[in-house]
Protein backbone atom coordinates (compact mmCIF):
# COMPACT_ATOMS: atom_id res chain seq x y z
CA UNK A 1 0.00 0.00 0.00
CA UNK A 2 1.60 3.08 -0.88
CA UNK A 3 -0.15 6.45 0.05
CA UNK A 4 0.40 9.72 -1.96
CA UNK A 5 3.16 12.57 -0.16
CA UNK A 6 0.88 15.34 -1.09
CA UNK A 7 -1.54 13.65 1.24
CA UNK A 8 -2.17 14.28 4.89
CA UNK A 9 -3.52 11.25 7.22
CA UNK A 10 -5.77 10.93 10.28
CA UNK A 11 -5.64 8.13 12.54
CA UNK A 12 -9.36 7.82 11.57
CA UNK A 13 -7.66 6.86 7.66
CA UNK A 14 -9.28 9.98 6.12
CA UNK A 15 -6.60 11.78 3.97
CA UNK A 16 -6.90 15.88 3.79
CA UNK A 17 -4.97 17.60 0.28
CA UNK A 18 -4.65 20.94 0.81
CA UNK A 19 -4.52 23.79 -2.36
CA UNK A 20 -4.83 26.93 -1.28
CA UNK A 21 -7.88 27.49 1.16
CA UNK A 22 -9.52 24.82 -0.16
CA UNK A 23 -8.94 21.14 1.31
CA UNK A 24 -10.28 18.36 -0.14
CA UNK A 25 -11.07 15.59 2.00
CA UNK A 26 -11.51 11.33 1.20
CA UNK A 27 -10.61 7.90 3.00
CA UNK A 28 -7.54 5.91 2.79
CA UNK A 29 -6.78 3.35 0.64
CA UNK A 30 -6.07 1.62 3.91
CA UNK A 31 -9.91 2.07 5.02
CA UNK A 32 -11.06 0.92 2.18
CA UNK A 33 -9.16 -2.19 2.22
CA UNK A 34 -10.54 -2.80 5.72
CA UNK A 35 -14.10 -2.00 5.02
CA UNK A 36 -14.41 -3.99 1.71
CA UNK A 37 -16.92 -3.89 -0.90
CA UNK A 38 -18.54 -0.19 -0.23
CA UNK A 39 -22.05 -0.05 -1.24
CA UNK A 40 -23.25 3.22 0.18
CA UNK A 41 -22.31 6.74 1.22
CA UNK A 42 -23.73 9.57 2.37
CA UNK A 43 -22.17 13.04 2.62
CA UNK A 44 -22.73 16.44 4.20
CA UNK A 45 -24.52 19.26 2.79
CA UNK A 46 -22.38 21.84 1.31
CA UNK A 47 -22.60 24.76 3.25
CA UNK A 48 -22.31 23.01 6.65
CA UNK A 49 -19.94 23.92 9.15
CA UNK A 50 -17.43 20.91 10.64
CA UNK A 51 -15.59 20.89 13.45
CA UNK A 52 -12.63 18.80 13.51
CA UNK A 53 -13.31 14.97 14.18
CA UNK A 54 -17.05 15.87 13.34
CA UNK A 55 -18.91 13.17 12.31
CA UNK A 56 -19.01 14.20 8.84
CA UNK A 57 -20.84 11.04 6.56
CA UNK A 58 -21.12 7.73 6.49
CA UNK A 59 -19.75 4.43 4.62
CA UNK A 60 -20.86 1.27 4.45
CA UNK A 61 -19.39 -1.67 3.59
CA UNK A 62 -22.02 -5.18 2.65
CA UNK A 63 -21.27 -5.94 6.42
CA UNK A 64 -20.62 -2.79 8.55
CA UNK A 65 -21.40 1.10 8.90
CA UNK A 66 -18.68 3.32 9.34
CA UNK A 67 -18.30 6.97 10.25
CA UNK A 68 -16.38 9.11 8.63
CA UNK A 69 -14.58 12.33 10.61
CA UNK A 70 -13.73 15.27 9.10
CA UNK A 71 -9.35 15.90 10.03
CA UNK A 72 -10.13 19.50 9.98
CA UNK A 73 -12.35 22.50 10.90
CA UNK A 74 -14.25 24.27 7.76
CA UNK A 75 -17.04 24.30 5.89
CA UNK A 76 -18.05 22.45 3.07
CA UNK A 77 -18.01 24.04 -0.15
CA UNK A 78 -18.65 21.05 -2.69
CA UNK A 79 -19.19 17.28 -1.93
CA UNK A 80 -18.69 14.53 -4.42
CA UNK A 81 -22.23 13.40 -5.66
CA UNK A 82 -20.68 10.73 -8.23
CA UNK A 83 -19.80 8.73 -5.04
CA UNK A 84 -23.69 8.35 -4.34
CA UNK A 85 -24.55 6.52 -7.21
CA UNK A 86 -21.25 4.72 -7.60
CA UNK A 87 -19.68 4.03 -4.17
CA UNK A 88 -17.60 1.55 -5.46
CA UNK A 89 -15.22 4.36 -6.60
CA UNK A 90 -13.99 4.38 -3.15
CA UNK A 91 -12.52 0.69 -4.02
CA UNK A 92 -11.01 1.49 -6.70
CA UNK A 93 -9.76 4.58 -6.41
CA UNK A 94 -9.34 6.23 -2.72
CA UNK A 95 -6.98 8.72 -3.11
CA UNK A 96 -8.27 10.72 -6.15
CA UNK A 97 -11.66 9.85 -8.21
CA UNK A 98 -13.50 9.45 -4.51
CA UNK A 99 -12.62 12.45 -2.57
CA UNK A 100 -15.72 13.26 -1.06
CA UNK A 101 -15.87 16.91 0.32
CA UNK A 102 -13.99 20.13 -0.44
CA UNK A 103 -13.63 22.54 2.57
CA UNK A 104 -12.73 25.86 2.95
CA UNK A 105 -10.33 25.98 5.90
CA UNK A 106 -11.35 28.02 8.84
CA UNK A 107 -8.84 27.57 11.33
CA UNK A 108 -5.26 26.80 9.63
CA UNK A 109 -4.65 25.06 13.21
CA UNK A 110 -6.64 22.48 12.64
CA UNK A 111 -4.25 21.02 10.40
CA UNK A 112 -1.06 20.96 12.39
CA UNK A 113 -1.79 17.59 13.98
CA UNK A 114 -2.17 15.44 10.71
CA UNK A 115 0.58 13.11 9.37
CA UNK A 116 3.00 13.39 6.36
CA UNK A 117 2.77 9.71 4.25
CA UNK A 118 5.80 8.52 5.85
CA UNK A 119 4.29 9.20 9.31
CA UNK A 120 0.79 7.44 8.21
CA UNK A 121 2.79 4.39 6.32
CA UNK A 122 4.54 3.68 10.05
CA UNK A 123 1.04 3.99 11.79
CA UNK A 124 -0.79 1.57 9.60
CA UNK A 125 1.83 -1.19 9.75
CA UNK A 126 1.57 -0.71 13.90
CA UNK A 127 -1.88 -2.13 13.16
CA UNK A 128 -1.06 -5.13 12.11
CA UNK B 1 -6.98 -18.44 22.65
CA UNK B 2 -9.10 -18.76 19.47
CA UNK B 3 -10.02 -22.19 17.96
CA UNK B 4 -9.25 -22.75 14.68
CA UNK B 5 -10.17 -25.29 11.96
CA UNK B 6 -8.15 -27.61 10.39
CA UNK B 7 -8.35 -25.63 7.35
CA UNK B 8 -6.69 -22.42 8.79
CA UNK B 9 -3.58 -22.73 6.41
CA UNK B 10 -5.51 -22.53 3.87
CA UNK B 11 -7.48 -19.92 5.06
CA UNK B 12 -4.07 -17.78 5.47
CA UNK B 13 -2.48 -19.37 1.86
CA UNK B 14 -5.68 -17.84 -0.19
CA UNK B 15 -5.60 -14.54 2.00
CA UNK B 16 -8.60 -14.78 4.11
CA UNK B 17 -9.38 -11.83 5.84
CA UNK B 18 -9.29 -13.68 9.55
CA UNK B 19 -11.63 -12.88 12.47
CA UNK B 20 -12.66 -13.67 15.51
CA UNK B 21 -16.44 -15.49 15.15
CA UNK B 22 -18.19 -16.76 17.86
CA UNK B 23 -14.77 -17.61 19.22
CA UNK B 24 -13.35 -19.24 16.14
CA UNK B 25 -10.51 -17.45 13.80
CA UNK B 26 -12.40 -17.57 10.16
CA UNK B 27 -12.17 -16.13 6.83
CA UNK B 28 -15.05 -13.42 6.88
CA UNK B 29 -14.11 -12.72 3.01
CA UNK B 30 -10.97 -13.78 0.70
CA UNK B 31 -11.29 -11.89 -2.67
CA UNK B 32 -14.64 -9.37 -0.93
CA UNK B 33 -17.85 -10.31 -0.34
CA UNK B 34 -19.71 -9.28 -3.10
CA UNK B 35 -17.23 -11.53 -5.55
CA UNK B 36 -17.45 -14.23 -3.19
CA UNK B 37 -21.66 -13.79 -3.36
CA UNK B 38 -21.90 -13.61 -6.93
CA UNK B 39 -19.16 -16.59 -7.63
CA UNK B 40 -21.40 -18.85 -5.32
CA UNK B 41 -24.66 -17.72 -7.21
CA UNK B 42 -23.43 -18.08 -11.20
CA UNK B 43 -20.54 -20.62 -10.68
CA UNK B 44 -20.02 -21.98 -7.00
CA UNK B 45 -18.40 -20.88 -3.53
CA UNK B 46 -16.45 -23.13 -1.13
CA UNK B 47 -17.07 -22.46 2.61
CA UNK B 48 -15.21 -23.89 5.91
CA UNK B 49 -18.11 -24.63 8.11
CA UNK B 50 -15.69 -27.10 10.52
CA UNK B 51 -16.70 -24.80 13.32
CA UNK B 52 -20.31 -26.18 13.19
CA UNK B 53 -21.39 -28.58 15.94
CA UNK B 54 -22.28 -32.46 15.26
CA UNK B 55 -23.83 -34.29 17.84
CA UNK B 56 -24.21 -38.28 17.72
CA UNK B 57 -27.80 -39.87 18.26
CA UNK B 58 -27.99 -43.17 18.71
CA UNK B 59 -30.19 -46.51 19.94
CA UNK B 60 -33.43 -48.32 19.98
CA UNK B 61 -34.31 -45.35 21.46
CA UNK B 62 -32.95 -42.57 19.02
CA UNK B 63 -36.28 -41.84 16.56
CA UNK B 64 -38.23 -41.14 19.87
CA UNK B 65 -36.21 -39.00 21.80
CA UNK B 66 -35.33 -36.99 18.63
CA UNK B 67 -39.08 -36.65 18.16
CA UNK B 68 -39.75 -35.76 21.46
CA UNK B 69 -37.02 -32.84 21.64
CA UNK B 70 -37.00 -30.95 18.37
CA UNK B 71 -40.64 -29.66 16.98
CA UNK B 72 -40.43 -31.22 13.19
CA UNK B 73 -42.04 -34.90 12.26
CA UNK B 74 -38.71 -36.98 12.68
CA UNK B 75 -40.94 -39.79 13.09
CA UNK B 76 -41.72 -38.77 9.02
CA UNK B 77 -37.91 -39.41 7.76
CA UNK B 78 -36.36 -42.30 5.96
CA UNK B 79 -33.18 -43.49 6.01
CA UNK B 80 -30.66 -41.13 3.82
CA UNK B 81 -33.35 -38.26 4.36
CA UNK B 82 -32.20 -35.20 6.63
CA UNK B 83 -34.60 -32.86 8.16
CA UNK B 84 -34.65 -28.75 8.91
CA UNK B 85 -35.95 -28.14 12.48
CA UNK B 86 -36.15 -25.40 15.18
CA UNK B 87 -34.90 -27.08 19.09
CA UNK B 88 -37.21 -25.30 21.43
CA UNK B 89 -37.17 -24.92 25.16
CA UNK B 90 -39.71 -25.76 28.00
CA UNK B 91 -40.46 -21.91 27.61
CA UNK B 92 -41.45 -22.00 23.78
CA UNK B 93 -38.56 -20.11 22.92
CA UNK B 94 -35.89 -21.69 20.55
CA UNK B 95 -32.58 -23.15 21.60
CA UNK B 96 -30.86 -23.26 18.53
CA UNK B 97 -31.93 -24.35 14.72
CA UNK B 98 -30.41 -27.72 13.16
CA UNK B 99 -30.49 -30.39 10.65
CA UNK B 100 -30.93 -34.23 11.48
CA UNK B 101 -29.35 -36.90 9.14
CA UNK B 102 -30.62 -40.10 9.51
CA UNK B 103 -28.87 -43.34 8.98
CA UNK B 104 -31.59 -45.56 10.71
CA UNK B 105 -34.38 -45.54 12.71
CA UNK B 106 -31.59 -46.09 15.86
CA UNK B 107 -28.72 -44.08 14.26
CA UNK B 108 -28.61 -39.94 13.11
CA UNK B 109 -26.04 -37.22 13.17
CA UNK B 110 -27.71 -33.69 13.84
CA UNK B 111 -25.86 -30.87 12.81
CA UNK B 112 -25.88 -27.47 15.24
CA UNK B 113 -24.56 -24.06 14.92
CA UNK B 114 -20.89 -23.74 16.10
CA UNK B 115 -21.91 -20.70 18.62
CA UNK B 116 -24.34 -22.95 20.36
CA UNK B 117 -22.71 -26.05 20.42
CA UNK B 118 -22.42 -26.81 24.00
CA UNK B 119 -25.37 -25.52 25.42
CA UNK B 120 -27.29 -27.02 22.44
CA UNK B 121 -25.37 -30.41 23.98
CA UNK B 122 -26.59 -29.67 27.58
CA UNK B 123 -30.02 -29.28 26.11
CA UNK B 124 -29.68 -32.86 24.52
CA UNK B 125 -28.37 -34.40 27.62
CA UNK B 126 -30.74 -32.71 30.03
CA UNK B 127 -33.95 -34.33 27.90
CA UNK B 128 -31.48 -37.54 27.69
CA UNK B 129 -31.93 -37.66 31.06
CA UNK B 130 -35.57 -36.77 31.76
CA UNK B 131 -36.65 -39.27 28.68
CA UNK B 132 -38.40 -42.20 29.56
CA UNK B 133 -37.32 -41.25 32.96
CA UNK B 134 -33.57 -41.90 31.87
CA UNK B 135 -33.73 -45.23 31.00
CA UNK B 136 -33.99 -45.00 27.53
CA UNK B 137 -31.41 -47.22 24.79
CA UNK B 138 -30.11 -44.07 23.72
CA UNK B 139 -26.23 -42.21 23.90
CA UNK B 140 -26.16 -39.01 22.76
CA UNK B 141 -22.33 -37.60 21.67
CA UNK B 142 -20.57 -34.78 21.01
CA UNK B 143 -18.63 -35.28 18.30
CA UNK B 144 -18.10 -31.79 17.00
CA UNK B 145 -13.85 -32.10 17.49
CA UNK B 146 -13.88 -35.24 15.40
CA UNK B 147 -15.51 -33.64 12.29
CA UNK B 148 -14.28 -30.67 9.48
CA UNK B 149 -16.86 -29.70 7.45
CA UNK B 150 -16.91 -28.48 4.05
CA UNK B 151 -20.01 -26.95 1.99
CA UNK B 152 -19.97 -26.56 -1.58
CA UNK B 153 -22.82 -24.50 -3.30
CA UNK B 154 -23.72 -22.89 -6.05
CA UNK B 155 -25.38 -24.18 -9.72
CA UNK B 156 -21.91 -26.25 -11.00
CA UNK B 157 -21.28 -28.00 -7.36
CA UNK B 158 -22.91 -31.21 -7.68
CA UNK B 159 -20.59 -31.28 -10.78
CA UNK B 160 -17.75 -30.30 -8.91
CA UNK B 161 -17.85 -32.25 -6.07
CA UNK B 162 -18.73 -35.29 -7.99
CA UNK B 163 -14.84 -34.62 -9.83
CA UNK B 164 -13.71 -35.41 -6.01
CA UNK B 165 -15.78 -38.64 -5.18
CA UNK B 166 -16.98 -42.06 -6.57
CA UNK B 167 -20.49 -41.66 -4.65
CA UNK B 168 -23.07 -41.22 -7.22
CA UNK B 169 -23.97 -37.40 -6.48
CA UNK B 170 -27.05 -37.42 -9.08
CA UNK B 171 -29.04 -39.84 -7.46
CA UNK B 172 -29.52 -38.00 -4.00
CA UNK B 173 -31.81 -35.43 -3.89
CA UNK B 174 -32.28 -32.20 -2.15
CA UNK B 175 -32.13 -32.61 1.67
CA UNK B 176 -30.84 -36.38 1.19
CA UNK B 177 -27.56 -37.57 1.98
CA UNK B 178 -24.69 -41.08 0.92
CA UNK B 179 -22.27 -42.29 3.24
CA UNK B 180 -19.61 -42.16 0.74
CA UNK B 181 -15.77 -41.70 0.46
CA UNK B 182 -14.06 -38.99 -1.51
CA UNK B 183 -10.54 -38.85 -2.69
CA UNK B 184 -8.97 -42.46 -1.90
CA UNK B 185 -11.38 -43.50 0.38
CA UNK B 186 -11.53 -40.80 2.53
CA UNK B 187 -15.12 -41.23 4.42
CA UNK B 188 -17.43 -38.41 4.06
CA UNK B 189 -21.10 -37.73 4.65
CA UNK B 190 -22.23 -36.37 1.36
CA UNK B 191 -25.56 -33.79 2.17
CA UNK B 192 -27.60 -32.09 -0.36
CA UNK B 193 -28.24 -29.38 2.09
CA UNK B 194 -26.93 -25.66 2.08
CA UNK B 195 -27.52 -22.44 3.74
CA UNK B 196 -27.10 -20.39 0.73
CA UNK B 197 -30.31 -21.13 -1.90
CA UNK B 198 -28.50 -22.64 -3.78
CA UNK B 199 -27.82 -26.55 -5.08
CA UNK B 200 -24.97 -27.99 -3.42
CA UNK B 201 -23.25 -30.32 -0.73
CA UNK B 202 -22.23 -30.43 2.69
CA UNK B 203 -19.45 -32.75 3.58
CA UNK B 204 -18.84 -34.12 6.27
CA UNK B 205 -15.29 -35.41 7.00
CA UNK B 206 -12.78 -36.63 9.83
CA UNK B 207 -11.23 -33.32 11.09
CA UNK B 208 -7.55 -33.93 10.24
CA UNK B 209 -8.79 -34.90 6.04
CA UNK B 210 -10.61 -31.00 5.87
CA UNK B 211 -7.73 -29.75 4.34
CA UNK B 212 -6.56 -32.59 2.38
CA UNK B 213 -9.66 -32.44 0.51
CA UNK B 214 -10.46 -28.65 0.40
CA UNK B 215 -7.23 -28.53 -1.87
CA UNK B 216 -8.98 -31.07 -4.03
CA UNK B 217 -11.90 -29.82 -4.76
CA UNK B 218 -10.08 -26.13 -5.08
CA UNK B 219 -8.38 -28.06 -7.71
CA UNK B 220 -11.39 -29.78 -9.52
CA UNK B 221 -13.57 -26.60 -9.33
CA UNK B 222 -11.25 -23.72 -9.81
CA UNK B 223 -11.17 -24.18 -13.66
CA UNK B 224 -15.02 -23.91 -13.62
CA UNK B 225 -14.96 -20.69 -11.21
CA UNK B 226 -15.39 -22.24 -8.13
CA UNK B 227 -14.76 -19.42 -5.34
CA UNK B 228 -13.86 -19.55 -1.93
CA UNK B 229 -16.49 -17.59 0.12
CA UNK B 230 -16.01 -16.46 3.94
CA UNK B 231 -18.62 -15.53 6.54
CA UNK B 232 -19.44 -12.30 4.74
CA UNK B 233 -20.68 -14.09 1.61
CA UNK B 234 -22.83 -16.81 4.01
CA UNK B 235 -24.27 -14.27 5.90
CA UNK B 236 -25.51 -12.03 2.87
CA UNK B 237 -26.66 -15.36 0.39
CA UNK B 238 -28.55 -16.72 3.88
CA UNK B 239 -30.45 -13.28 4.28
CA UNK B 240 -31.38 -13.14 0.53
CA UNK B 241 -33.19 -16.35 1.06
CA UNK B 242 -34.44 -15.11 4.20
CA UNK B 243 -32.86 -18.24 6.47
CA UNK B 244 -33.07 -17.17 9.88
CA UNK B 245 -29.86 -16.92 12.01
CA UNK B 246 -29.53 -17.67 15.31
CA UNK B 247 -28.92 -14.68 17.60
CA UNK B 248 -30.83 -12.50 14.20
CA UNK B 249 -34.20 -13.78 13.50
CA UNK B 250 -33.79 -16.58 16.26
CA UNK B 251 -33.26 -16.61 20.67
CA UNK B 252 -34.25 -18.00 23.84
CA UNK B 253 -37.72 -16.00 23.34
CA UNK B 254 -38.47 -16.44 19.83
CA UNK B 255 -41.61 -17.74 18.99
CA UNK B 256 -40.84 -20.51 16.40
CA UNK B 257 -44.71 -19.39 15.11
CA UNK B 258 -43.60 -15.79 14.73
CA UNK B 259 -40.10 -16.80 12.82
CA UNK B 260 -41.81 -18.08 9.84
CA UNK B 261 -40.57 -21.61 11.59
CA UNK B 262 -44.13 -22.90 11.89
CA UNK B 263 -43.81 -25.09 8.71
CA UNK B 264 -41.25 -27.13 10.80
CA UNK B 265 -43.81 -26.37 14.28
CA UNK B 266 -45.84 -29.45 14.67
CA UNK B 267 -48.61 -28.71 16.92
CA UNK B 268 -50.08 -32.04 15.78
CA UNK B 269 -47.89 -34.13 17.29
CA UNK B 270 -48.32 -35.88 21.37
CA UNK B 271 -45.90 -34.15 22.49
CA UNK B 272 -42.76 -32.27 22.09
CA UNK B 273 -40.34 -29.78 24.82
CA UNK B 274 -41.80 -26.41 24.42
CA UNK B 275 -45.09 -27.48 22.69
CA UNK B 276 -47.48 -26.65 25.69
CA UNK B 277 -45.91 -22.89 25.82
CA UNK B 278 -46.00 -22.65 22.19
CA UNK B 279 -49.87 -23.65 22.10
CA UNK B 280 -50.59 -21.10 25.15
CA UNK B 281 -48.79 -18.39 22.82
CA UNK B 282 -50.75 -19.46 19.76
CA UNK B 283 -53.77 -19.49 21.74
CA UNK B 284 -52.94 -16.01 23.06
CA UNK B 285 -53.07 -14.66 19.72
CA UNK B 286 -49.18 -14.40 17.77
CA UNK B 287 -48.03 -10.42 18.08
CA UNK B 288 -45.23 -10.13 15.47
CA UNK B 289 -44.48 -11.38 11.80
CA UNK B 290 -40.73 -11.91 10.84
CA UNK B 291 -41.36 -10.59 7.21
CA UNK B 292 -38.82 -9.62 4.19
CA UNK B 293 -38.34 -5.93 3.19
CA UNK B 294 -36.84 -3.60 0.55
CA UNK B 295 -35.69 0.18 1.23
CA UNK B 296 -37.63 2.36 -0.95
CA UNK B 297 -35.54 5.24 0.03
CA UNK B 298 -31.51 5.20 -0.20
CA UNK B 299 -30.48 3.76 3.10
CA UNK B 300 -29.12 0.30 4.75
CA UNK B 301 -31.37 -1.43 7.58
CA UNK B 302 -28.99 -3.23 9.97
CA UNK B 303 -29.58 -5.25 12.95
CA UNK B 304 -31.43 -2.97 15.76
CA UNK B 305 -33.19 -0.23 13.75
CA UNK B 306 -36.66 0.27 14.49
CA UNK B 307 -39.47 -0.20 12.33
CA UNK B 308 -42.45 2.67 12.05
CA UNK B 309 -45.66 2.83 10.20
CA UNK B 310 -45.42 5.17 7.09
CA UNK B 311 -46.18 8.19 8.77
CA UNK B 312 -43.25 7.57 11.39
CA UNK B 313 -46.17 7.83 14.03
CA UNK B 314 -46.05 4.58 15.66
CA UNK B 315 -43.38 2.19 16.10
CA UNK B 316 -44.30 -1.35 15.21
CA UNK B 317 -41.37 -3.56 14.63
CA UNK B 318 -37.74 -3.60 14.61
CA UNK B 319 -34.58 -4.81 11.99
CA UNK B 320 -33.11 -8.19 12.54
CA UNK B 321 -31.02 -8.02 9.23
CA UNK B 322 -30.21 -6.39 6.79
CA UNK B 323 -27.63 -5.71 4.02
CA UNK B 324 -27.00 -4.20 0.29
CA UNK B 325 -27.92 -7.52 -1.59
CA UNK B 326 -25.21 -8.43 -4.04
CA UNK B 327 -27.89 -10.02 -6.57
CA UNK B 328 -30.74 -7.78 -6.44
CA UNK B 329 -28.35 -4.68 -6.12
CA UNK B 330 -30.70 -3.49 -3.79
CA UNK B 331 -31.35 -3.09 0.13
CA UNK B 332 -33.12 -5.48 1.86
CA UNK B 333 -33.69 -6.75 5.87
CA UNK B 334 -35.57 -8.42 7.56
CA UNK B 335 -37.27 -7.35 10.54
CA UNK B 336 -40.30 -9.05 13.22
CA UNK B 337 -43.43 -6.33 12.20
CA UNK B 338 -46.36 -6.03 14.81
CA UNK B 339 -49.22 -8.52 13.03
CA UNK B 340 -51.49 -5.59 11.93
CA UNK B 341 -48.70 -4.28 10.05
CA UNK B 342 -46.93 -7.41 8.17
CA UNK B 343 -48.98 -7.63 4.97
CA UNK B 344 -47.07 -7.66 2.27
CA UNK B 345 -47.19 -4.28 -0.20
CA UNK B 346 -47.65 -2.37 3.28
CA UNK B 347 -45.65 0.75 3.18
CA UNK B 348 -43.62 1.09 6.70
CA UNK B 349 -40.56 3.25 7.08
CA UNK B 350 -37.01 2.11 8.70
CA UNK B 351 -34.97 4.57 11.41
CA UNK B 352 -31.76 5.09 9.95
CA UNK B 353 -29.40 7.31 12.36
CA UNK B 354 -32.72 9.23 13.29
CA UNK B 355 -34.19 9.49 9.63
CA UNK B 356 -37.40 7.62 8.93
CA UNK B 357 -36.68 6.13 5.75
CA UNK B 358 -39.70 4.42 3.21
CA UNK B 359 -39.63 0.28 2.48
CA UNK B 360 -42.28 -2.01 1.33
CA UNK B 361 -42.72 -4.95 3.10
CA UNK B 362 -42.38 -8.13 -0.02
CA UNK B 363 -42.68 -11.60 -0.37
CA UNK B 364 -39.35 -13.59 0.07
CA UNK B 365 -37.45 -15.33 -0.90
CA UNK B 366 -35.73 -12.05 -2.09
CA UNK B 367 -33.84 -14.20 -4.49
CA UNK B 368 -35.07 -17.26 -6.32
CA UNK B 369 -32.48 -19.40 -8.01
CA UNK B 370 -33.61 -19.64 -12.30
CA UNK B 371 -32.98 -23.49 -12.13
Amino acid sequence: MSFPSDLKYTKDHEWAKTEGKTVTIGVTDHAQKALGDIVYVELPAVGRALKKHETFGVVESIKAVSDLYSPIAGKVLEVNTALTDEPAMINRDPHKGAWMVKMELTDPASMSDLMDAQAYTAYVATLK
Amino acid sequence: MLKRTALFEEHQRLGGRLIDFGGWELPVQYSGVMDEHLACRTTAGIFDVSHMGEFHVEGADAEAYLHYLVSNNVMKLADWQAQYTVLPNEHGGLVDDLIIYRYNKQRFLVVVNASNTDKDFAHFVKIQKQFKGGKADLRVTNESARYSQIAVQGPKAAEIVQKITKTPLAPIKTYWFADGTVLNGIPAVLGRTGYTGEDGFEIYLPWDKGAEVWRALMEAGTPLGLKPCGLGARDTLRLEMKYPLYGHELGDDTNPLEAGAGWVTKLDKTDFVGKAAIVRAKEAGLKRKLIGLRMLDRGIPRQGYAIYTADGAQRIGEITSGTQSPSLKQSIGIAYVALAHSAEGNRITVDIRGQKVAAEIIPTPFYKRPY
